[in-house]
């Protein structure tokens, strides 16, 4: 048996799903946060059955891509639970007559329950129940309230004989039934509506957003920064270095095993970023350097993405982003960009045409740096002075803007226009929060510790073979005469395909000038993608369209790396 | 009987609140509005509009949806008699 989660953009539908089946998945304040549906297993009188995420839908007369995907998924289905938001009934049950037309089983889960309620909306379930003709449970997805309720009752979904109607038809019924079961009682205006309108006021919206663009960044650097000094370097300073320490002599103190161990040791130290063991710098660089930002990147994101805070930024910054052949909405992808490339990329289904999707990868993988670099850079090219670490995020800035501007020219296709459906301020609960830095956090170290392992060992063994001094011979002419960075930083451009953060880690020892930091980390930021992000390219763009990409950001690295060698003072 | 205008979505001034009257576009643009429930008879008030040929923010029952310049232009709105004009 198969469940369908299906409904409205952002009512709810992810947190059900994780309420019902214990899978986790992301679930935020704003339309579109589900592009690919995911499947999750309930227990339900004994038996195993499957429930799908749907993405959100406002109709059946699939308009665009994702709701051309939920049309066909609903072929599939042996019984739907259609998700309503009690706060926004009028439009929600349009897609649910649409839905009772098709010849499938229904459950409504009047979701949203206590937030209509805080905004004096009486439903008449019992009513809403009979004109129906199925059962209607009311629910609260972020605490779990009514779920169980929801369970019981799917035993009882049914199939009503509702005809086939017209758009016209069928909105003048969903009318009469609203008429019927729903009352408001008047409310005086309260703050978070006036805080929602100043959000888009078109000159205090924009005050607004870069009070809290900076607020965001400011606090993303506290704690990341505060977990690095008080929590993550004291562990491997008091803790962790001794116990190397005395593993050392018993691996001979060098040697092969001993370098690729431990790493190399100066004056008889370990030095964290240039050791370069699976032990020390292996741990060291996920764990201490950039574990502590994603905490603090996550969180933040985290808060502004269940707020509602990123449909309002779409909008203010719409008329800008139809200049690189984007719109308003591309921001959402961009944002999480700065966490990771490899969901960013994903998440660029939510633009409409291929033209918008295409230059919408193409800038994230350039000039959007994810947390495990910035973690780095801040942490290396911070140590020059935070100017420089300026100069870097200008840079990407200036290339995200040209190459946007570029590629709006030169791209064939359309840029439609902005709409979008800007949800409540919501404020969840605190646990609701956890629970996803946690889900993002654990993912993190899931994924990227082995792979920062294998990149260590990979550099070792090249290192040995000496295959390193072939390719910085080779490259030289490049990275020396262009650039103007000596040759052996061509290993940490090529080590970024594998993990951008050991990359730069691997800058440490050449002892680079401010202006070469710079410089080496514009270029490793925008040169290639890492192979997570390369992988990613091909399934949402195909092979073609990925070379033609990796093609615009080597291109544009070589021209932004010459260009900063010129303009920069040494 | 009072006069009343029918202006488009961006000639309607912040805070106004109008009826939808109809929708001049093709068909998939208008698929999209109805299913948003942006539609003929429909009561709505215009939040704010960003400068710039920015998108417009209306209201509409309790839900608050922006649409691109471009759009607003095909949105043909009557302004209620008592707000004045």
């Amino acid at each position: 048996m198969k469940i369908l989660l299906m409904g409205n953009p952002n009512v709810g539908k992810s947190a059900i799903f994780s309420r019902l089946t214990g899978t986790q998945v992301i679930a935020s304040n704003y339309p579109g946060t589900t592009v690919g549906f995911t499947r999750g297993y309930l227990r339900f009188k004994g038996e195993r059955v499957e429930v799908i995420d749907v993405p959100g839908t406002y109709t059946l007369d699939a308009t665009s891509k994702a709701e051309e995907v939920a049309v066909e998924m609903l072929k599939e289905g042996d019984l739907v639970i259609n998700v309503v938001d009690a706060t926004n009934l009028e439009r929600n049950l349009n897609l649910t007559l649409q839905l009772l037309e098709r010849n499938v089983p229904v459950v409504i889960a009047l979701n949203m329950w206590d937030d209509a309620r805080h905004r004096g909306i009486k439903i008449d379930v019992a009513k809403l129940q009979e004109l129906l003709g199925v059962p209607v449970v009311p629910t609260v997805g972020v605490t779990g309230e009514g779920i169980k309720d929801l369970v019981v009752h799917l035993d009882e979904a049914k199939i009503p004989q509702i005809l086939h109607a017209g758009s016209d038809e069928r909105w003048l019924k969903v009318g009469a039934i609203v008429g019927q079961v729903q009352s408001l009682s008047h409310r005086h205006h309260t703050w978070r509506e006036i805080l929602e309108d100043a959000s888009s006021h078109p000159v205090g919206g924009f005050f607004i957003a870069i009070l809290v663009m900076f607020v965001a960044f400011w606090v993303v650097r506290l704690i990341g920064e505060g977990l690095i000094n008080y929590v993550a370097n004291p562990i491997f300073d008091f803790l962790w270095t001794p116990l190397l320490m005395k593993l050392s002599p018993l691996l001979g103190s060098q040697g092969i095993w001993h370098d690729i161990l431990i790493g190399k040791l100066f004056d008889g130290q370990i030095d964290y970023l240039q050791s370069f063991g699976l032990l020390s710098t292996g741990l060291y660089i996920p764990i201490a350097a950039v574990l502590p930002y994603i905490i603090a990147f996550y969180f933040v994101l985290g808060l502004l993405e269940d707020i509602g805070y990123l449909p309002r930024l779409a909008v203010l910054l719409d008329t800008i982003l139809h200049r690189l052949g984007l719109h308003g909405y591309a921001i959402v992808p961009t944002i999480l960009g700065l966490g990771c490339n490899v969901p960013a990329i994903m998440a660029t289904r939510i633009l409409e045409s291929r033209k918008q999707r295409f230059i919408a990868a193409t800038l994230i993988s350039i000039a959007v740096p994810c947390a495990s670099l910035q973690a780095m850079i801040i942490g290396l090219v911070g140590q020059q002075g935070i100017q420089y670490v300026a100069m870097v995020y200008g840079s990407l800035l200036l290339a995200w803007i040209v190459v946007g501007l570029i590629l709006n020219r030169l791209v064939k296709g359309f840029n439609p226009e902005l709409l979008l459906e800007i949800p409540p301020y919501r404020f969840p609960p605190w646990g609701v929060i956890g629970k996803k830095l946690w889900m993002r956090v654990s993912g993190f170290i899931k994924e990227a510790l082995p792979i920062v392992l294998g990149a260590v060992f990979v550099v070792n063994i090249l290192y040995i073979f000496g295959v390193f001094d072939f390719i910085a011979n080779v490259t030289a002419p490049v990275v020396k005469g262009l650039w103007g960075l000596p040759k052996e930083s061509i290993v940490a451009i090529i080590v970024g395909f594998l993990r951008k953060d050991v990359a730069v880690g691997m800058l440490a020892p050449l002892a680079l000038t401010a202006k070469q930091l710079v410089v080496s980390s514009t270029v490793l930021a925008m040169f290639f993608p890492c192979v997570a992000t390369f992988v990613i390219l091909i399934r949402e763009l195909g092979v073609k369209d990925m070379f033609k990409a990796t093609g615009i950001m080597i291109l544009a690295a070589l021209v932004m790396g010459g260009f900063l060698n010129l303009v920069l003072p040494s | 009987m009072t006069y009343k205008k029918q202006l488009t979505l961006n000639q309607l001034r912040a805070g106004q609140t109008g009826t939808v009257v109809q929708i001049i576009g093709g068909r998939g643009l208008i698929t999209r509005l109805t299913a948003m429930g942006i539609r003929p008879g429909k009561k709505i008030t215009k939040v704010s509009a960003l400068l710039f040929k920015g998108p417009v923010t209306l209201r509409l029952d309790g839900t608050q949806i922006a649409v691109g310049f471009g759009m607003a232009n095909r949105i043909m709105v009557e302004v209620d008699s008592q707000t004045p004009s």
